[in-house]
């Protein structure tokens, strides 16, 4: 089991290398960089005011210096600095990650504690109007695009309460802060959980067509210790695979839901320094999702690996 | 009285219907907003580019159906030209994507070796990144515009077709009757070509009309951020961002009916695309 | 002394979209205490069914026990409310099945598999019922037992599995083990270990035990009483000794003329008597039954009687039963 721990933290580095290196060729593809930008934008006339730009910002090296120098500050944990702001990269974003964080997690609990138990309950009351009614309603959750349940949200807020909730200060408690991220957490978590409900739901049913269950009743089981006790541990392995998957699409989730409800955090910032054509954030954002995907689906591999005992103990 | 095997092509679309009825109205509501886009001209009842101030934000009713917006243009109109431009892009960047991942997954399948570890890795840095993300990233590289978005769109579809094909062509290679197959002396070409790409090809149908949901969310979620289809082009999308949270108060149709137009369209797909799933699955055969 | 399980006139069908299925039909046996009944026939003649009817397993919905009597001890089990019969799985009646692997939980210990039919129907605190695990794995001949118990189903041989699983079944000492085809998963040289293991463990407990197989060599290994199925009703019944001695209905003739023998066939110039002899065609479909005797199409002796009226299952000699016209 180390073999494999060493093995995947090899890859998992070497996947990152290539991300940096994708992402970096990415964004310098196309003409018209961030000197043209600056220089229309500062209305500025003279080509040496835009020379003294290009050379400023390193520009004019060669590309694999200018992705070395890049690389080498990122081991270092110096990001370079914003285009737009000129504050270091790494100021902007540290402050953003809580709150981002915090709304992720939240996200994932909601998208799990109602995923589970109703895909549970449909797979067990298959074929019932329950069922059908959980069915329908998850693949709506799947079909909706994530920014128009938001505005919907907001739309209900405003009718109900009429304000639109804002997120300017840090709550006290925890309890505020769950209090204030509940809403956009179920907003961006409801196409979680509606993935999480249909896996739960055709993994339950597969178990339950299995010879062991059929050996769990044959012993004299209740048909709930039956379904809770025998058949849903083995249900659930392929949901916490699913759950790495899953966050990746959540990162993504995040991005509309933080703009639709003003929330300032790291999703949101990566859209505004896209419209900015801040590139040395844009890289170090995406460079940060991708670290956060690769070692979330480390977890959750090793997680899985925990859980299920034949792998746990393979001769 | 033993059952009757369905024979001809339309007793087998008939049998088939009444066995996934849920299908099949995916399958109708597919065929309507593409119908809706292909004589989207003659549907719709205005022009969905002409401005009049004097209708602005026009509340639903007889002239304009579903309102109009804060330019006076009815929305209506603008959802039967958006569905061209937003099923257009999802389909062109689904069947791109599907195409090129199936492409890459044969050929990882059948050549083996050096280039399919390269793809491999290649891959998982695709992997490692959310869509949304990494489409976000290329419209940002490219610039915003419509041939842009389909690429940007297309691209991150890739790896993921191209790992189940490839996956499934490695499988089918090791079946039984491949095998029987290249014992009676039959090439490899015709081994390919006769067995495996037919084999392929049920669940890369499946694959796609998957992705097509995801396809279009994803244009409609880059277009909300004013990074996909651009200006002359209506898009569901971006419709939405016109109206955020500005218009929520004042507007609410402005907010409805988009979001209804992606969403009913995303909920035939998926009916469509479990449907098909479930009726090419051998295992699901009684 | 009162026969421990008896079964009387049981009907199982089922109903599908290609019509009903009629399984079992009008089956009965009784089987005393340490005694063991086989129940043989090919795939597809209700031997199955007619197992899981005991422990009344079947699916309700397509499936259904339409008539009979299962009486354990007196008790007709298929008179019970369901949380009645609840009680009786694993107390009073158990099973075990032919695939050790896919019948265990795979995450779960297999002590606590067993440990949990005894805390269930015995009440055993968590550490007796544990400790009453790791002794039945100890009686079912698994060396390290305590060891075992701690471990999971992928750990252990398919011999092994299937032993344990005979512990579980065996946990509540149940008057009646049915045994799904116990071996047919199984290597030859294992087949015999676990055969002798049932055979020990029944003189010890008293079990009586219905086994179902399709194959004669395990019936003349372990059993005493053995009833031969087809198309879903009984065809003969008889002690082991005698079935194979004089076999009366054409089908079980045709079984038993077609194993091979050491001896028999040697080399090209084999005498006809000598060649071994197939029964031809096919089982019928159980939704699709022909009028008469079931087995009529596939028999030499067949004459019109046999087509169109089904063979009452009558006494033909002392303690030796058949279903057949010609017999």
């Amino acid at each position: 089991m180390l073999t494999y721990l060493i093995r995947r933290l090899l890859l998992m580095i070497v996947t990152l290398f290539g991300v940096s290196v994708a992402i970096f060729l990415l964004l310098r593809i196309v003409p018209g960089n961030i000197a043209d930008i600056l220089f229309d934008s500062a209305g500025m006339i003279d080509p040496s005011e835009k020379q003294k730009i290009i050379a400023d910002l390193g520009l004019d090296l060669p590309l694999p210096l200018q992705y070395w120098s890049w690389l080498n500050g990122v081991l270092h944990g110096e990001l370079g600095f914003s285009y737009v702001s000129e504050k270091p990269v790494i100021d902007e974003i540290l402050p953003r990650i809580p709150i981002t964080a915090r709304l992720a997690g939240l996200a994932l609990v909601f998208a799990i504690c109602a995923g589970v138990p109703l895909g549970v309950i449909s797979a067990v009351k298959q074929n019932t109007k329950l069922d059908y009614a959980l069915r329908v309603l998850s693949l709506s959750g799947l079909s909706m695009p994530s920014f128009w349940l938001g505005l919907l949200i907001l739309m209900a807020c405003v009718r109900w309460f009429g304000t639109i909730p804002i997120y300017d200060r840090a709550p006290a408690s925890i309890w505020a802060w769950i209090a204030m991220l509940a809403i956009p957490a179920a907003s961006v978590g409801f196409r979680s959980s509606a993935l999480i409900m249909r896996l739960t739901r055709s993994s339950m049913l597969e178990i339950l067509r299995q010879d062991f269950v059929r050996t769990a009743k044959s012993k004299g089981l209740s048909d709930n210790a039956v379904t809770y006790v025998h058949a849903l541990r083995n249900a659930l392995l392929p949901v916490i695979t699913t759950i790495g998957v899953e966050t990746a699409f959540l990162m993504g989730g995040l991005i509309v839901t933080e703009t639709v409800f003003n929330i300032p955090g790291v999703a949101r910032f990566l859209v505004e320094a896209i419209r900015w054509r801040d590139y040395p954030m844009v890289q170090n954002l995406v460079m940060f999702i991708a670290v956060v995907v690769v070692t979330v689906n480390l977890i959750v591999d090793l997680l899985y690996m925990l859980v299920d005992p034949r792998i746990r103990y393979s001769e | 009285m033993s059952a009757t095997v369905p024979h001809s092509f339309w007793n087998n679309v008939s049998y088939n219907a009444r066995r996934y009825p849920l299908g099949v109205a995916g399958g109708i509501i597919m065929i309507v907003f593409v119908l809706a886009a292909i004589f989207a001209s003659a549907v719709a009842p205005l022009d969905p580019f002409n401005t009049n101030a004097k209708a602005s934000l026009a509340a639903p009713g007889p002239v304009y159906l579903f309102g109009a917006d804060m330019m006076g243009r009815d929305v209506l109109s603008r959802l039967i030209h958006g569905a061209r431009v937003s099923l257009a892009v999802a389909l062109g960047a689904t069947i791109i994507g599907s195409g090129i991942g199936c492409a890459v997954g044969l050929a990882c399948g059948y050549i083996g070796g050096w280039f399919d570890l390269l793809v491999q890795r290649v891959t998982e840095v695709m992997q490692a990144l959310p869509l949304l993300v990494m489409a976000l990233v290329i419209t940002a590289s490219l610039g915003p515009s419509l041939r842009n978005t389909i690429i940007a769109i297309a691209i991150p579809l890739i790896p993921s077709v191209a790992r189940v094909i490839r996956s499934n062509v490695l499988s089918l290679r090791e079946m039984p009757y491949v095998e029987a197959a290249k014992a009676t002396g039959m090439s490899e070409w015709r081994i390919a070509i006769i067995h495996v790409l037919p084999n392929t090809l049920a669940p890369l149908i499946v694959l796609a009309t998957a992705q097509l949901g995801s396809t279009i969310l994803t244009e409609a979620s880059l277009s909300f951020l004013g990074l996909g289809v651009p200006e002359p082009y209506p898009s569901w999308g971006r419709m939405l961002s016109e109206s955020a949270a500005e218009y929520v108060r004042t507007a609410p149709w402005l907010v409805i009916y988009p979001g209804l137009a992606i969403s009913l369209v995303v909920f035939g797909s998926n009916l469509l695309g479990d449907a098909l799933r479930d009726a090419l699955d051998p295992r699901q055969r009684d | 002394m009162a026969p421990v399980l008896e079964v009387s006139g049981l009907s199982t069908v089922f109903h599908t979209r290609r019509g009903l299925v009629r399984a079992v039909q009008d089956v009965s046996f009784s089987v005393e205490a340490g005694e063991t009944l086989a129940i043989v026939g090919e795939s597809g003649c209700g031997k199955t069914i007619t197992a899981l009817s005991l422990m009344r397993l079947i699916p309700q919905p397509p499936g259904e026990i339409v008539s009979g009597s299962v009486k354990v001890d007196g008790t007709d089990l298929l008179k019970l409310s369901e949380p009645e019969m609840r009680k009786m799985r694993g107390s009073r009646i158990a099973m075990i099945f032919q695939e050790p692997m896919t019948a265990l939980n795979p995450l779960m210990t297999i002590g606590r598999q067993i440990a949990e039919m005894v805390m269930l129907h015995d009440g055993a605190s968590k550490q007796v019922a544990r400790d009453r695990a790791v002794e039945m794995l100890h009686h079912v001949r698994i060396p390290e037992p305590a060891r075992r118990a701690r471990e999971y189903p992928h750990q252990m041989s398919g011999g092994m599995r299937q032993r344990a699983m005979i512990a579980m079944a065996l946990a509540c000492k149940p008057k009646v083990l049915v045994a799904d085809e116990p071996t047919t998963a199984l290597d030859v040289t294992i087949q015999a270990q676990i055969l002798d293991l049932i055979g020990d463990l029944q003189k010890e407990f008293g079990t009586a035990v219905v086994l179902i197989t399709h194959d004669l060599g395990v019936v003349a290994e372990v059993a005493q009483r053995v009833v031969v199925m087809y198309a879903g009703r009984k065809v003969e019944e008889a002690s082991v000794g005698e079935l194979f001695a004089h076999p009366l209905h054409p089908y079980p003739r045709g079984l038993l003329g077609s194993i091979p023998r050491v001896g028999s066939a040697r080399g090209l110039d084999v005498s006809p008597d000598e060649r071994l002899r197939e029964i031809t065609g096919m089982v019928p479909a159980l939704n699709d039954l022909p009028p008469g005797c079931a087995f009529a199409p596939r028999c030499s002796l067949a004459d019109a009687r046999c087509r169109e009226t089904v063979p009452p299952f009558e006494l033909k000699q002392p303690d030796h039963f058949a279903a057949c016209w010609q017999a």
